[in-house]
């Protein structure tokens, strides 16, 4: 593990102010992954600024019927919310599916954004990979070889959408290993930023990027920025939504492929629609087209069958992963059914 | 009398371990002591052509980098490096010259004043390599295995017996016929514990090494003969094992690294291994086998021919009992059992829960199961008609005791099975189809000799001491009640105390001997120190015990009676203040009865059943239901016992569902090496478990009657699954392990 200069700001401009700062810094939340990375060697910043003084830990109502989530509320705090439980079941759904109640009690909701892809030869630096290439940003550290281990190597793991660049080459085929981010893309939620120029915003789906020929890129947040918050609109799908994750054990285990769901309905006709996939792409992927195939359909099998085609159009294999293409498919069809029918929560409030 | 063997005694050393008094190797702090780093290649094979140390050394704190180069002279012959489970060959060694045979080879230690400046410095050891391609792959390689080279570990993990009849004829000319291929990859045992030696540099050179081990008198055999340091100058303790399931039973190489800086430095060294650092030793081997078995139309066997062809390195040939099993369980008149190996460019195999065992079992009693299908039979009625009473590998000889028809009965009932429609998608709960599957197990009673002392302190309480290890198992407790119970004390008045080189000798603890073997020497020792205490009580003045033989009477609660007068008596104390309040004490030996033993085969038996839920669209399994009936002698402790057998189903969840160490064979390289990615069964995984222990009386294996549980609860377990899962979805997969793309 290389060494580091450690602060700890007590508010947002001064963390922001040293993260633009000459050393390679790196802010850490719950360094969950943060910390793994540095024993690893593949993160090797020079000053860490721990954040969680910053008061960025409280989950707010607003006006407008939506919810605010600090960036430094824990993922268990979230997800355990009262007003998340009622409104976004869903996110509290896909958060829990995720790592173990010890991570979550220590992970950040904007930690969790930002954690990196479980690539195996990401994680090991005596293996190529063109993510931990520096390229011209710090959000790698460029140690190991260059080329990509997990093509033609053991990729279980990995992508099966968006993997490929302009040019049609490829060069990274990891994926973005975040439930909670699945689950914020079919929300619909929007990310606030701060940096040295101001405060923006961003939509959850412009946050992550996919690899192209530039994969040390994870996202689109610059390298002085600070996530503050996490916006979620009113529209939560209360009533039907499912977060279904499949992966290699019941529990503590990465999503071999997720799928988040949130639907509107009125009697049997859907009238509105949202889908991400997780484990299959460098970002939660989602596809509006897909969406609409079935506003205004019943929710039936053969219904749902165009819409898992649709979101799985353009797929690729690597070997260990091409039956990730298949699952997903499985997986949107079962998941489109579970939401189709009321929640329990839902049904409990009505007094069904 | 037996007042605590039998019992449910919780553990004797659980209060330690939850409140953290229990000290594990890294957690001897001792004074002044120095970190060791290990810098692991990254490459398969090669050599070394650069290894530039100059910017770790210029950290400051750094002490000292030790590499090929630099390293002191250690002994010269192979044999030194033998430890006591060491297989035939040329034994690894650390930092030896600049070849490297395997992938995370150790290729420096970097010694510094404390942990995170050695661990950083170790990054900076700069190391450059000429590659060589690399052999890592089994499956490249079934046409070109061969036997393997013979050893003294044979004795224990015996290599296959001579064919009987003509089993590939047979086998042709059988009505009904089962042949297929198994494939299952390697394995690593990470324990929770990290591998760890804390070497304590004494006064003139004397060595205090704690150490993760199954064996501290292994550990000091090895560092004795490599260092060619005399025995009075080392002594190694480890009270402790965070868990170790074989990957102790040999000692590791952080051991050979902190003893050689130790010394060099003349100060003393930790060297802790990392959680990826558990990927570059011993494991278990991938191994394919080909099943082949003949039966008469009415379900009697006829032919048997069972083919394992397993990976080891390149320098050693490690073997183990992968075929033999199919024979002892199932009688033929053509049978041909066969063993081969193929060296590769990995690091040498080493025993892992039930090595061999499980591996053949999860293909033998898979077929079994198939072909019990062919034959339109139940796989219990099947096995029913194939039961036999005598061991065709051994010479057909009898086996010790055999409960197995018990085992059976016991656990169908407890199950349900007699209800079970043999139709495979017979039945189903929504998306789940549900399936039932059994399957055998087998393994071995063994004994080997060990030694134990037992002390009668100046307070009267009872003190037994054996060099043996504790990896979990429970060995602290069943020891006690033995001792407390052969002396007739209060259990609380007893202690036991294990692993520390200044006790008397015990072996490496592995292949469930442990109870038969160090239990029998703490009982000898606790008798014959009886019969001492007894000589002296009988000098006591105005003793009841004149003209009284030993066989007259009772140690109970701390005293010696009459037994037809009981209120003749003296207590233990009153023999210590005799002895002018000095401890007695008394050692005690256990050698395995080998005339008996060579008449019999020794064997535990279990019989698994489970219940398995499938998602139809996923290929999801989930173990909804498991029953182990197992015989296994007499049982010590339920409790613990039964932990050691539930230890052992969840175990044989993992290995048919979950864990498999995936190697990259283009670089030689395991990928998933960390517990994120390898993966084993969290609690969620896991539903209603049950045990059932069968009665079995048995008189030849040891004097206390006792088989050992280690690894009886998880042999039977992945072919029971695999079963159910055939049952549940009318697919036979053949690959461990049965991962949901595999089903889907
Ligand atoms: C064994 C294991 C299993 C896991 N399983 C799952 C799983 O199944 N599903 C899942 O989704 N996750 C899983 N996780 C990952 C876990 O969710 C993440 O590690 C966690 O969410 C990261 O949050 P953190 O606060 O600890 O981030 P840190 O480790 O502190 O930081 C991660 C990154 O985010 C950056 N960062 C943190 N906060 C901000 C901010 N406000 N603005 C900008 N950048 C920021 C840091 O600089 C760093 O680069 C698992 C983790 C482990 C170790
Ligand atoms: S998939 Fe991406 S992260 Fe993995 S090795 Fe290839 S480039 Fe690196």
């Amino acid at each position: 593990m290389h060494p580091f200069s450690y602060s700890r700001p007590t508010n947002v401009e001064n963390a922001v102010q040293e993260l633009a700062g000459p050393a390679r810094a790196k802010f850490i939340a719950g360094g969950t992954n943060l910390l793994d990375l540095m024993k690893v060697n593949v993160e090797q910043p020079n000053q860490l600024i721990d954040i969680n003084r910053l008061p960025l830990n409280t989950i707010d109502e607003l006006d407008n019927g939506g919810l605010r989530l600090g960036a430094l509320v824990t993922n268990a705090d979230t997800a355990y919310h009262p007003l998340v439980e009622q409104r976004y079941p869903l996110l509290s759904q896909a958060i829990l599916s995720a790592a173990s109640a010890q991570l979550r009690n220590m992970a950040t909701n904007g930690g969790n954004l930002f954690q990196r892809t479980r690539c195996y030869y990401f994680y090991d630096t005596a293996m190529p990979c063109n993510k931990r290439q520096s390229g011209h940003s710090d959000q790698s550290a460029g140690v190991g070889p260059a080329g990509c281990g997990a093509l033609g190597g053991y990729n279980r793991i990995h992508a099966i959408l968006g993997t490929e660049a302009s040019d049609g080459t490829v060069h990274c085929i990891a994926t973005h290993p975040s439930d909670m981010a699945v689950a914020l893309t079919a929300l619909d939620a929007t990310i606030h930023i701060t940096g040295p120029s101001g405060d923006r915003t961003l939509s959850i789906g412009n946050l992550h990027r996919l690899p192209g020929s530039e994969p040390q890129f994870d996202h689109t947040l610059r390298p002085d920025e600070l996530v503050t918050a996490i916006e979620l609109p009113p529209q939560g799908f209360s009533d039907h939504h499912i977060y279904l994750k499949l992966r290699d054990r019941s529990s503590y285990a990465f999503a071999l492929v997720s799928v988040a769901v949130g639907l509107e309905m009125d009697g049997d006709v859907i009238t509105d629609a949202r889908l991400a996939l997780g484990g299959v792409a460098h970002k939660p992927w989602r596809k509006p087209e897909a969406e609409q195939l079935l506003i205004g359909k019943t929710a039936t099998k053969d219904h749902f069958q165009p819409v898992a085609e649709a979101l799985l159009d353009g797929a690729v294999g690597y070997g260990h992963n091409t039956f990730k293409i298949d699952l997903a498919k499985r997986a949107i069809l079962r998941a489109l059914g579970l939401a189709s029918q009321k929640s329990e929560r839902a049904k409990e409030q009505k007094g069904e | 009398m037996s007042q605590y063997i039998g019992e449910p005694i919780t553990r004797v050393d659980g209060h330690e371990k939850v409140t953290g008094q229990a000290k594990y190797a890294a957690e001897f702090n001792v004074p002044d002591l120095t970190y060791g780093v290990v810098v692991s290649s990254t490459i398969t094979k090669g050599r070394i052509t650069l290894l530039d140390t100059s910017k770790a050394l210029a950290v400051n704190g750094v002490i000292e980098v030790f590499t090929h180069e630099n390293r002191p002279r250690t002994a010269w012959f192979d044999i030194s490096y033998k430890d006591q489970d060491s297989p035939p060959g040329s034994p690894f060694r650390p930092l030896y010259d600049n070849k490297i045979k395997y992938n995370g080879q150790p290729v420096a230690l970097v010694v510094a004043e404390t942990f995170e400046l050695a661990r950083f410095a170790a990054m900076l050891v700069h190391v450059e390599y000429e590659a060589e391609p690399c052999d890592t792959d089994l499956m490249k390689h079934l046409d070109t295995v061969r036997n393997p080279e013979p050893g003294l570990m044979n004795l224990m993990k015996p290599l296959p017996p001579k064919p009987r009849g003509d089993a590939d004829k047979a086998f042709a000319e059988a009505p009904v016929q089962q042949s297929a291929q198994y494939i299952h990859g390697m394995q690593h045992h990470n324990p929770m514990e990290m591998f760890a030696s804390t070497v304590e540099y004494g006064k003139n050179g004397f060595l205090t090494i704690y150490d993760k081990t199954q064996g501290v008198t292994n550990s000091l055999l090895y560092v004795t003969q490599a260092f060619n340091i005399p025995f009075n100058q080392v002594r190694v303790v480890s009270p402790y094992v965070g868990g170790a399931f074989g990957s102790g039973l040999r000692p590791q190489y952080q051991l050979f690294l902190a003893v050689m800086a130790a010394r060099e430095l003349k100060r003393s060294v930790r060297v802790s291994l990392t959680r990826q650092q558990m990927w570059s030793f011993g494991h278990r081997p991938a191994t394919v086998q080909n099943v082949c078995l003949g039966t008469q139309a009415d379900g009697t066997i006829t032919a048997i021919i069972h083919e394992a062809k397993a990976a080891t390195s390149q320098f050693e040939d490690y073997t183990e009992e992968v075929v033999n099993w199919t024979g002892k369980l199932y009688p033929t008149p053509n049978g041909a059992l066969r063993y081969k190996l193929k060296s590769l460019d990995i690091y040498t195999p080493l025993d892992m829960r039930a090595p061999g065992g499980v591996t053949g079992l999860s293909a033998v009693e898979c077929a079994v199961d198939e072909l019990a299908y062919k034959l339109g039979m139940d796989p219990l009625e099947f096995r029913l008609k194939n039961y036999t009473e005598r061991d065709w590998t051994e010479k057909d000889r009898p086996f010790s005791s055999k409960e197995l028809r018990a085992c059976f009965r016991q656990g169908a009932e407890r199950f349900g099975w007699s209800g079970r429609n043999p139709e495979p998608r017979s039945m189903r709960k929504d998306h789940n189809l549900i399936g039932w599957g059994m399957a055998t197990g087998i393994w071995d009673a063994a004994q080997v000799p060990a030694r134990a002392e037992a002390t009668l302190t100046v307070n009267g309480k009872l003190r037994v001491r054996s060099a043996t290890a504790d990896i979990g198992t429970g060995t602290y407790t069943i020891m006690t009640q033995i001792a407390a119970d052969t002396l007739g004390m209060p259990i609380d008045d007893v202690v036991f105390r294990l692993g520390d080189t200044t006790m008397p000798a015990a072996p490496i603890e592995g292949g469930s001997w442990t109870a038969s073997t160090v239990g029998s020497a703490v009982k000898s020792a606790c008798d014959t120190l009886a019969k001492t205490l007894f000589r002296m009580a009988k000098r006591i003045p105005k003793s009841p015990f004149v003209g009284v033989g030993f066989d007259d009477v009772l140690f109970i609660n701390g005293e010696i009676r009459l037994k037809r007068n009981p209120s003749a008596r003296v207590s233990l104390l009153e023999v210590v203040n005799l002895n002018g309040g000095r401890a007695i004490t008394e050692t005690g030996t256990s050698i395995p009865n080998l005339v008996a033993h060579m008449k019999y085969s020794r064997n535990a038996h279990a019989a698994a059943f489970v219940e398995v839920q499938v998602d139809e669209d996923f290929g999801t399994v989930k173990v909804t239901r498991a029953i182990s009936a197992v015989a296994a002698g007499r049982i010590i402790n339920p409790r613990t016992a039964r932990s050691q057998i539930i230890g052992g189903m969840v175990w044989g969840i993992s290995h048919a569902l979950q864990e498999e160490s995936v190697m990259d064979h283009r670089y030689g390289r395991f990928m998933n090496h960390d517990l994120a990615e390898y993966h084993i069964p969290v609690c969620a995984d896991i539903h209603e478990m049950d045990v059932v222990f069968v009665e079995e009386n048995d008189t030849v294996v040891n004097p206390l009657g006792v088989k050992g549980v280690g690894e009886i609860g998880l042999v039977a377990m992945p072919a029971a699954i695999a079963n159910a899962i055939f049952h549940a979805t009318g697919k036979r997969i053949y690959e461990l392990p049965i991962q949901l793309d595999k089903v889907m």
